[in-house]
């Protein structure tokens, strides 16, 4: 057997994968909302950091 | 007066100033707003947008609907173990300070676990747990902030929507072919007679059979059903010759790898679809929080709280009415059913069915018919029809709402398949005759050939990239399309017809001008402070005009329903009201006014007319050189006069037109002409399911419009005639790239009609046409729109 048959049999396996992926990720419902999320990144850190002051608020109070 | 803005919603401090932590607040509400987040943690609000929030409304009552039990449970997504997962649509949310807030709710009340934000759908998604909180208690909270969400019985009736993801599944599928086939026909395309590739031939051309398959058999079933359809009803529409493109593609190309006479033009095959796909997908341009098909259901209300046995107030589902029941109705509340007036002082505004600028007031024993609103106390009515039997309501068995315009309408592109189809069936018949008697066995080979470089890939791509990009355009500058077909209708319209309340008319406000002798000081004071008593939208409206008196107690004060007030104070009282109750006889019944009198002496009145939207004479200016021009009103002809010095040419003009005689009106004017009909509210709502094409003008776009082609944002009704100019030009940019194409057609049929037609030359000459039509039909629209950007002249 030559190795070309397994070289392209792999390249289309890998490219299925990733076609199903795709397939899998539009059916899960990821690309409804592209807006959001774009927004939404942007406030993790200021939420972190609030709530990591008020437990450090919280601490104080509490030593 | 101070120009300072309220922190919280951004509006101007009028009247009073609130002072709270060194911010300035224009009311309660809105300081009472920041003093929740602030409690929560939640100030960040303020940082991410400066002044995004809303003032809270008045809520009292409105949400005990939510107490029914049925009502809760069609509204909840999820409801297990005592947590409930419910979507609401929040008509405020606009920014990212929004999404932020809401996205926190779990700070404000502990039995909120999660909460995720769709912007697009102006939706929010709430996870909570019910044991502290229940669905009633949440949307009081939300309401509570600002960000009052919206239950409409629409979103009760819906069974759960289906997102259509086809189409995305189907581009997929033939961009995987495509790369595929595009890499494995790679190689025959330079080396045909070298050694290694001659053993791997067979493998590889299967391989590219075996790619194109779901590309034929799946991602192109629309062309076949479509071509079917067209055929099926003795049409040539544009799809005939896609699918037998496609169809021709994949047998030659099959019949080659079987006969071994090259490798088929498989790459083509699956280019062509996806590229097809990808103008399909780009002219499907949906905005999801806006919707085209609302109809009454959108304005009424789910719930409504009905008297039993007189007593005990219980709240029903809007559909359990039954004729004879007792409902009540609230202040802002819409009367849901034609019903008849039992007691309460009734002043209903039916601006939004009729198109009446002005609120009526009703006695007990008077008829109210479904759809008005009340101003003002509590009323007691008793039903006389059921919802869906209901004067309004009916109106919506029309026919007209049940057409489907889009489909009626015969697009260029199908008017030009047409002759291209038969144009092409031509040429390949006269090609392959010639052959047969020249060289038959080059005939078949001819007559395929010529199918496959025929495909009007380009036309059919032409039509969907122009129209998709104007309508992105057209977005941008706040005016919303429901599809592409609405363009192309919209170039062929000839006769404007205008609603005047509301759409030439500003919502906000009413400019008001005194006629009459000057009041004197004591008598401005006594005037302010006895309309401050009253309740009357006019005594409201005039009230805020007013200058600001110090408040004062008044001796005396009466009010009498439907005729005006009476305010007393140190000997000196004044009237104010219809003409009738202050003493006047002579007066003008058409105009909107407030008589007053002071110590029963005429002293003059208020007039209220209503203010016309800026730019709407040179807009009028501009559309009348190539439009015939129509007003067509639900009100009375109080405003002719002055309608007709504002536009100084020929403009018909009608009124009191009932919403069916509007539907009438432009049925009749079709039978000669395309028209588009501009309106705003459920009154228009027939004429603009009938008309060609029905735009509907709306301040906030993303509150209320009825059932349309269209929704044009209020601020840009000036842009109307630019937005008409461009959707013709963008028809003749269509046209001349159905020319582009058409020479890479010749280009193409030169070789298919010699019979030299290579594979490769198809897999050149097939993207390529379509690339440049995508890049000429882009710069193309984006340089006509360039117009919108300029300030009007």
């Amino acid at each position: 057997m030559s190795v070309i048959y397994v070289l392209l049999s792999i390249s289309v396996c890998v490219a299925i994968i990733f076609f199903a992926a795709f397939i899998f990720t539009v059916k899960s419902g990821q690309y409804d909302d592209s807006y959001t999320p774009s927004v939404r990144m942007l406030f993790e850190d200021e939420l972190v950091k609030k709530t990591s002051e008020n437990n450090n608020q919280n601490k104080s109070q509490t030593e | 007066m101070s120009s300072s803005t309220c922190y919280h919603c951004g509006d101007p401090c009028e009247r009073t100033i609130i002072h709270f932590d060194d911010k300035d607040f224009c009311c309660n509400g809105c300081k009472t707003v920041y003093e929740i987040f602030q409690s929560s943690g939640l100030e960040e609000y303020y940082d991410i947008e400066a002044a995004a929030g809303a003032t809270p409304r008045e809520i009292a009552n409105k949400f005990d609907f939510l107490d029914n039990s049925d009502v809760v449970q069609k509204l909840l997504d999820f409801d297990e173990d005592g947590v409930q997962v419910v979507q609401f649509h929040i008509p405020h949310m606009h920014c990212s300070s929004c999404i932020w807030v809401l996205e926190n709710l779990n700070k404000l009340h502990g039995s909120i676990k999660t909460s995720q934000v769709d912007f697009p759908k102006r939706k929010v998604r709430v996870t909570f747990e019910n044991e502290k909180l229940n669905l009633k208690e949440l949307a009081i909270l939300l309401a509570r902030i600002g960000y009052e969400p919206s239950i409409a019985l629409e979103d009760y009736s819906k069974a759960k929507k289906k997102v259509d993801r086809k189409l995305i599944y189907k581009l997929g599928v033939a961009g995987f072919s495509f790369g595929n086939v595009m890499l494995l026909s790679f190689p025959e395309y330079f080396e045909v007679q070298e050694f290694w590739l001659d053993q791997y031939k067979p493998f590889f051309r299967w391989l590219m059979f075996a790619f194109s398959l779901p590309v034929v058999f799946y991602a192109s079933q629309d062309y076949f059903k479509a071509a079917f359809k067209g055929l099926r009803s003795k049409l040539l529409n544009i799809d005939v010759p896609i699918a037998l493109g496609i169809l021709t593609l994949f047998l030659r190309s099959t019949a080659d790898i079987i006969f071994d006479f090259g490798s088929g033009f498989f790459d083509s095959l699956t280019g062509l679809v996806f590229f097809l796909l990808v103008g399909r997908f780009f002219q499907q341009k949906t905005y999801a929080h806006l919707s085209f098909e609302r109809d009454y259901k959108s304005y009424f209300p789910i719930g409504v709280t009905r008297l039993r046995n007189n007593t005990t107030e219980e709240n029903i589902e809007i559909y359990k009415i039954k004729q004879g029941d007792r409902l009540l109705v609230r202040n802002q509340e819409i009367i849901p059913v034609d019903s008849i007036l039992i007691s309460g002082n009734a002043q209903i505004d039916y601006s939004f069915v009729t198109g009446e600028s002005e609120s009526v007031p009703k006695a007990s024993g008077d008829k109210l018919y479904a759809g008005g609103k009340q101003l003002g106390g509590l009323l007691e009515v008793e039903a006389l029809k059921s919802v869906s039997q209901s004067y309004l309501t009916q109106l919506w068995s029309n026919s007209a709402f049940s057409k489907n315009k889009a489909s009626e309408f015969q697009t260029l592109t199908d008017a030009i398949g047409k002759r291209f189809t038969l144009a092409v069936l031509t040429i390949a018949i006269a090609a392959t005759s010639f052959w047969l008697w020249y060289e038959p066995s080059k005939a078949l080979n001819v007559f395929t050939a010529v199918l496959i470089i025929a495909c009007p890939c380009a036309i059919a791509l032409a039509a969907p990239f122009t129209l998709g990009n104007l309508l992105r355009i057209f977005g941008r500058n706040g005016f919303y399309l429901k599809d592409t077909n609405t363009i192309e209708r919209l170039a062929k319209v000839d006769t404007l017809v205008f609603d005047k309340t509301g759409t030439l008319t500003s919502n906000s406000g009413n400019t008001i001008v005194y006629e009459g002798l000057e009041l004197t000081d004591d008598e401005a004071s006594l005037l302010k402070n006895t309309l401050r008593a009253s309740n009357h939208p006019l005594s409201r409206e005039l009230y805020g005009i007013l200058e600001d008196q110090e408040i004062m107690t008044l001796d005396d004060f009466v009010e009498k329903m439907g005729k005006g007030v009476q305010g007393t104070f140190a000997g000196h009282s004044i009237k104010v009201g219809s003409a009738n109750f202050v003493g006047n006889r002579n007066a003008h019944v058409q105009e909107t006014s407030v008589h007053i009198s002071s110590d029963e002496k005429y002293r003059g009145r208020f007039v209220f007319k209503s203010k016309y939207r800026e730019g709407l004479v040179s807009l009028f200016k501009q559309l009348v050189k190539n439009f015939s021009l129509v007003i067509l009103s639900g009100d009375n002809d109080g405003e002719r006069e002055k309608l007709g010095k504002m536009f100084p040419f020929q403009l018909p003009m009608f009124f009191n037109q009932k919403p069916k005689d509007k539907l009438e009106f432009i049925q009749n004017v079709q039978r000669h002409s395309n028209v588009l009909m501009v309106g705003d509210g459920l009154n228009d709502a027939g004429a603009l399911a009938q008309s060609n094409v029905g735009v509907a003008v709306s301040e906030d776009v993303n509150v209320f419009s009825p059932a349309c082609d269209a929704i044009l944002d209020a601020k840009k009704l000036t842009f109307l005639d630019r937005f008409l100019q461009l959707s013709k030009q963008s028809i003749n940019i269509i046209k001349l790239s159905f020319l582009l194409s058409l020479c890479y057609n010749v280009i193409g049929l030169y070789f298919a009609v010699t019979g030299q037609l290579m594979p490769v030359i198809a897999a050149i000459l097939m993207p390529l046409s379509s690339i440049s039509i995508v890049v000429f039909t882009t710069v193309a629209t984006n340089y006509i729109s360039t117009k919108l950007n300029t300030p009007n002249t």
